[in-house]
């Protein structure tokens, strides 16, 4: 049965990542970040918060559901749809599961001239992901079949000078060129996610 | 002619020892840059007071606050995220009967394709933008300040955050700063990946917990109706810190620091074909782009020669290295130098019809396709645009399916003047400088490179749909002319 376009724009259709992240409930720790974001904005301007509870949000579980859209919406005393348009425009929203390291490689000009493309492919074959059906602006994340690994290209990550350079969840790597990212991915298997 | 005066201060800083490999070159003048690599340095409160850290502070609480900004004004200090603004001059900006509070939000979105030298300041010396965030709240007399910091830095947040805290436990921030009646809170905002939110009245929607799309100026200039339509002032990471060191040196002295109009040191962040890329803090205009290529970064790479740079930021339009250029002496002769004499300043880079925007130089050697580099522009507006205005919106994209026809092989001659023709329409007809950031790269480079460009299109194309819709069109539009 497929969705209307209504229904699609908030759903979370299920990736091999999905088993590596709880699924949204709220949390006394959620709530407590909300008191203290919320605070750090003057009254009658607690819109501002979104994206700070986004974040922990995603943070923990990965993605932002239908679900963490309602909550976020009530707590902020908005209507969803001003937090579902928030999560659409941003390319560091997802609506989906990545894979447990999610690898964001920097596809901008000074990275790929150092070889940017030429890791992404390599990442791709060494975790048997495929891009084919990704697209920089509705699919930008693809997750290997074990869904422990999912790829992106990001815009500038801000490190021109040391290429090719990527984020591994909210760890930074610099100068990875392709012949590196065994090792990238072996040093994954060696650590905790800490998403 | 460029006249190179010695320098007035020491290039370095003889007591401070930087690890191995990561030495400043002797053409360098640390600055903002001083505690970068540093060997024994680190991101906490007592390292920072150990060496001298604060004491500005002190020193301009004990100034008032419009004597502070008058410093500034005097230093000349022209903002470093990519327009060039003079900051004293934009914090003079704020209404003179204000009555709402007044807002300081650090610009800490660097994302400029070119550009990264706000990563080093964040990550290893927050205290010195802490420092430099509270003086300038003081001069214009913001109680509550942001710093947006780009998503992409998570762990710089954690820094900052943790910077603060410690700040904060030392009365440098929060009530009562130092006894001195001044109240002020600074939190960390994380942005979301969006290039958008670097442009100040995107970054401020960004804030307000909306989508970033940038507000129309007149009448939303942030100093007068900015966050919560309240006065506020964005400045850059770099811009910030340098207010420190203004205080430290008097406006006066920090002006004797670079050239006329262009005063103070900069981030030079060098990306691309050359043997040693990497930042360089430099007086600005001490330097011209044959040296900074040649001997700071060491020349092309082995067997190759340099073919043309994008001197600030990937927005700012691409030198050619063969390229002459006629400016103006001040006293209203014409000079004609060449391009490895352009001075690396403001003024010089903006004569030569480019600009120094955010101090990105991203250098291409003779290996480089210039239709490749082009695409890889290209896509990266088509990615960022944010959809607001109708010219950005689709020519961004088309743009980008133009370039992708050039690459491939599947364009035709016409195919560069239809691109060359949709840049100039996107150009001048946005709400935000994202039109001109998106359509300069392609104008320069056609401009520039139109031979090698037609070279890899094809007259056969002419007659080819570039795509199954096309073709489609095509054949209804044939049944029902037949």
């Amino acid at each position: 049965m497929s969705l209307s376009p209504l229904d699609a724009s908030v759903a979370s259709p299920e990736t091999p990542g999905s088993k590596f992240f709880p699924a949204f409930a709220p949390s006394a720790e959620l709530e407590a970040e909300a008191v203290q974001r919320i605070d750090q904005f003057p009254e009658a301007n607690q819109r501002s918060a979104v994206l700070p509870l986004l974040h922990f949000i995603q943070h923990h579980h990965g993605f932002i559901s239908a679900v963490a859209i309602d909550w976020v919406a009530a707590r902020l005393s908005l209507t969803p749809i001003k937090v579902l348009e928030v999560v659409t425009f941003y390319p560091g929203f997802r609506q989906s599961a990545p894979g447990e390291f999610h690898i964001r490689v920097c596809r901008t000009l000074s990275c790929a001239m150092a070889g940017s493309y030429e890791l992404m492919d390599k990442l791709c074959e060494l975790t048997g992901i495929d891009r084919s059906h990704s697209d920089s602006h509705h699919h930008p994340v693809a997750v290997s079949p074990c869904g422990k690994f999912s790829v992106e290209f990001a815009e500038c990550l801000a490190s021109c000078g040391t290429g090719p350079v990527c984020l591994v969840n909210d760890d930074f790597h610099d100068a990875i060129s392709a012949d590196k990212a065994e090792e990238l991915l072996a040093s994954c298997a060696q650590s905790t996610p800490g998403h | 002619m460029p006249n190179f005066q010695p320098l007035l201060f020491p290039v370095s800083d003889a007591t401070i020892t930087y690890k191995p490999g990561k030495q400043p070159h002797p053409r360098e003048f640390r600055l903002i840059f001083k505690n970068v690599d540093r060997v024994g340095w680190d991101t906490s409160i007592q390292r920072y007071l150990q060496d001298g850290g604060y004491e500005q502070l002190k020193t301009a609480l004990a100034m008032a606050p419009g004597a502070v900004t008058d410093e500034v004004k005097k230093s000349g200090l022209r903002g470093r995220g990519g327009a060039g603004f003079p900051t004293g001059v934009k914090w003079g900006f704020i209404p003179p009967n204000n009555t709402k509070p007044v807002y300081l939000i650090c610009n800490a979105d660097e994302s400029e394709p070119g550009t990264f030298k706000d990563r080093y300041i964040l990550h290893q010396d927050p205290h010195q933008l802490i420092e430099g965030m509270v003086i300038s709240c003081y001069a214009v007399g913001a109680h509550t300040a942001y710093i947006y910091i780009r998503e992409e830095f998570p762990e710089a947040a954690i820094t900052m955050e943790r910077a603060i805290a410690e700040a904060r436990e030392a009365n440098f921030v929060g009530n009562n700063v130092l006894g001195s009646g001044f109240d002020l809170e600074i939190f960390v905002h994380r942005g979301a990946g969006a290039y958008i939110c670097g442009e100040e009245t995107g970054l401020i929607e960004s804030l307000e917990g909306k989508r970033p799309y940038p507000r129309i100026k007149p009448p939303y200039f942030p100093a007068a109706l900015g966050l919560y339509m309240a006065p506020t002032i964005v400045n850059n990471v770099e811009s910030l810190c340098h207010v420190k060191h203004i205080i430290q040196m008097g406006g006066d002295e920090y002006a004797k620091l670079g050239v006329a109009r262009n005063t103070g040191t900069r981030i030079l962040c060098v990306s691309g074909d050359v043997k040693h890329p990497g930042y360089y803090e430099v007086e600005v205009g001490k330097l011209t782009m044959g040296e900074l290529l040649n001997d700071v970064c060491g020349g092309p790479k082995d067997g190759r020669s340099f073919k043309a740079v994008i001197p600030g930021g990937s927005s700012s339009k691409i030198l050619r290295c063969d390229e002459s250029f006629k400016l103006k002496n001040p006293d209203g002769s014409d000079r004609q130098i060449g391009f490895f004499d352009i001075q690396m300043d403001f003024d010089t880079l903006a004569a030569c019809g480019s600009m120094a925007g955010s101090g990105g130089v991203i250098v291409l050697d003779d290996s480089r396709k210039i239709s490749w580099v082009l695409n890889n522009i290209n896509h990266f507006y088509a990615h960022e645009s944010c959809g607001q205005c109708t010219p950005c919106r689709e020519g961004s994209m088309w743009m980008k399916k133009i370039s992708d026809r050039i690459v491939t092989g599947d364009a035709s001659p016409e195919d560069i003047d239809t691109l060359e023709s949709v840049a100039y329409q996107i150009d001048g007809r946005t709400i935000c400088a994202f039109g001109e950031a998106s359509s300069w790269p392609v104008e320069a480079i056609i401009a520039k490179f139109r031979d090698e460009l037609l070279a890899e299109t094809s007259p056969a194309r002419r007659d080819s749909p570039h795509n199954p819709e096309a073709a489609e069109q095509r054949r209804f539009l044939e049944e029902s002319n037949a």
